[in-house]
């Protein structure tokens, strides 16, 4: 054997708290590479998205688009167009956590995980290597997707002010989704039940004010539609982005993103516990 | 006397009502080798996740190189490395990137975990396959990035879990010479293993585990002398010759001599020394007996087994191949 530069671990030299960060750093590292390696998952999150937006527009759009209040029944696909960017992008975010689910259920079941929790490195450093990986990848496929809108025709209103506060807004529904789908993700038996539940996420904004008004629906829907995390979320993009009243939606939008976040995180530090030492 | 690096008193560990370790006690000396000997669901593998903090322990106190397994796990964990039965390695990276991801977790800083890195690369003979997908890595080196990503650190303290399972006997002894390497450095090591021979070959001590209790702990050569010799299987072409030679080789044999009668057989204890063997035959051939088949059967597994419980571990035979869940 040649000789050995590294210095002998000892107890005294436990790691303290302050390499939580840095772990953390390390963890987004390799999910960053395993997203660059293997891009098929982080395609699919943008490709999905962008044919329902084609789809809705060019499909769905005319007619819809006619039957929203107070638009020429002439110009309804362009008027849809611009109706369904901010439930486009909602679905967009939603739709990443189908991967992060897959991702982090692949990783608990790899021998890779049994290794970190054998080493003295936080598990919220683990998980949130996840996390951060996944919300960056949201947001780039949440900027190609509105990237193809605008190609097509979608013409924004909003100030630098706006667009900033639309940014934070993604973020932290992005955030917020990401750490909830690491959860899922987690309590899944198998990878290939990992994605069940995220799926229902995508479900979510169509039953809100993403596609149609809510107004437009039976009354125990509308109820529904009205109260759900992502129709405050889809009202305060669209107000950011073409200028429609806003009103209590952004706060509601934010305290249901810090809510979701929460959530997501308690719980998987719990099934990351619970599975780590039995 | 330095304190053990390795201690457990009266561990004990259930899963639901199925007693898994029940009342083990072990010690591990700084600088050692031990080796856990066992069947398949003997749990070995129970006592390997305990002590590295994986699994829980229901009642014992445990310490590993000074830290209490329960109250400080993660004093534990800076201190300790594991190589499991499976490959704990991330297979969507590199060997280089898989190490270079153990160098940041133990926050080697940049330039000393790449240096760390490259040795260790070289040491493994990973050099060539280093910038190489995993999917395209042998069992066998696969094995060798695994145990130079536990040694990134230089742990003080080392388990292999059934470190030479499901390798070739080339990569077996590649990975004997490794963990002779580590000990010469001054590691210790607590490994388990399915093999006699292997606990021979690398440890100082062996702790025989059987169905949760260490039934045996002593030096290769103590357990050696619990074990009967080998023997000498031999078979014949009719009940004749066999009936002949059971007769002439009776008196060689003081016990132990098994005939079968339906295969023709005969069983005969012997040292295994090429004089004991040579002496059989030479009887068999002044009686003009003709051999048809000779084998010679060295002490395993089973017979320590047999002779330390006065059972067959009939998992031994029929799975020794295995894997221990």
């Amino acid at each position: 054997m040649t000789t050995v530069t590294a210095p002998r671990t000892t107890a005294q030299g436990a790691q303290p708290r302050s390499h939580v960060v840095a772990d953390a750093v390390t963890m987004l590292r390799r999910n960053l590479l395993h997203m660059i390696r293997y891009p098929g998952l982080s395609v699919f999150t943008i490709v999905g998205p962008v044919v329902i937006l084609l789809m809705f527009v060019f499909v769905f759009g005319g007619t819809l688009g006619a039957g929203l209040p107070g638009v020429d029944p002439t110009a309804g696909r362009a008027a849809y167009l611009a109706y369904v960017i901010p439930g486009i992008l909602a679905i967009t975010i939603a739709g990443t956590a189908g991967g992060t689910a897959t991702t982090v259920s692949m990783d608990m079941t790899e021998g890779i995980t049994a290794r970190f929790r054998t080493m003295a490195i936080s598990r919220a450093a683990v998980l949130a290597g996840h996390v951060l990986g996944n919300t960056i990848q949201a947001l780039i496929a949440v900027a190609l997707v509105l990237g193809v809108g605008v190609l097509i025709g979608f013409r924004p209103t909003a100030t630098p002010m706006d667009w900033l506060g639309a940014a934070g807004l993604l973020t932290l529904l992005a955030f917020a989704i990401t750490w909830l789908a690491v959860g899922m993700g987690m309590q899944a038996k198998s990878v290939e039940t990992a994605s069940n539940l995220p799926l229902l996420l995508v479900l979510l904004p169509f039953l809100g004010s993403g596609f149609v008004p809510t107004e437009s629906m039976p009354a125990g829907l509308e109820w529904f539609a009205e109260y759900q995390p992502f129709t405050p979320v889809v009202e305060t993009l669209r107000g950011l982005l073409l200028g429609t009243p806003i009103g209590w939606s952004a706060v509601l939008a934010v305290g249901w993103c810090v809510a979701i976040t929460v959530i997501g995180y308690v719980w998987s530090m719990v099934i990351y516990e619970r599975k780590s030492v039995r | 006397m330095t304190a053990p690096a390795i201690e457990i008193r009266g561990l004990r560990k259930a899963y639901c009502s199925q007693t898994v370790l029940d009342d083990v006690d072990l010690t591990v000396p700084t600088g050692t080798v031990t080796a856990l000997l066992g069947p398949n669901g003997a749990g070995k593998t129970t006592i390997v996740h305990i002590l590295s903090t994986l699994v829980r322990p229901d009642a014992g106190t445990l310490t590993v190189a000074g830290c209490d397994v329960r109250r400080d796990a993660n004093g534990v964990r800076a201190a300790i490395g594991l190589t499991g039965q499976f490959s704990a390695v991330d297979g969507l990276l590199t060997g280089e990137e898989n190490l270079l991801l153990m160098a940041r977790l133990r926050h080697l800083g940049d330039r000393r975990g790449k240096a760390r890195v490259a040795e260790l690369l070289d040491q493994f003979d990973l050099v060539d396959a280093a910038r190489k997908p995993l999917v395209t890595y042998s069992g066998g080196m696969k094995r060798r990035l695994d145990l130079a990503m536990t040694l990134v650190s230089t742990p003080s303290v080392i388990f292999l879990d059934e470190p030479t399972t499901g390798l070739d006997p080339r990569s077996r002894r590649t990975m004997w010479d490794i963990v002779r390497g580590l000990v010469a450095e001054g590691t210790t090591v607590l490994l388990t293993t399915q093999h006699l021979d292997e606990a021979d070959q690398l440890a100082d001590r062996i702790a025989v585990l059987d169905r949760g209790r260490i039934v045996a702990d002593g030096t290769p050569e103590e357990l050696k002398r619990l074990v009967p010799g080998g023997h000498i299987r031999l078979r014949f072409t009719d009940a004749a010759a066999l009936d002949t030679a059971a007769r002439l080789l009776d008196g060689s044999a003081r016990d132990g001599s098994a005939r079968d009668d339906a295969a023709l057989t005969l069983t005969v204890p012997s040292a295994g020394g090429v004089g004991a063997l040579r002496d059989v035959l030479g009887r068999l051939a002044s009686a003009d007996l003709e051999v048809d088949d000779l084998s010679i059967h060295t002490p395993d597994l089973d017979d320590v087994f047999f002779a330390l419980t006065g059972a067959q571990t009939s998992s031994v035979r029929a799975d020794s191949k295995g894997h221990e869940q």
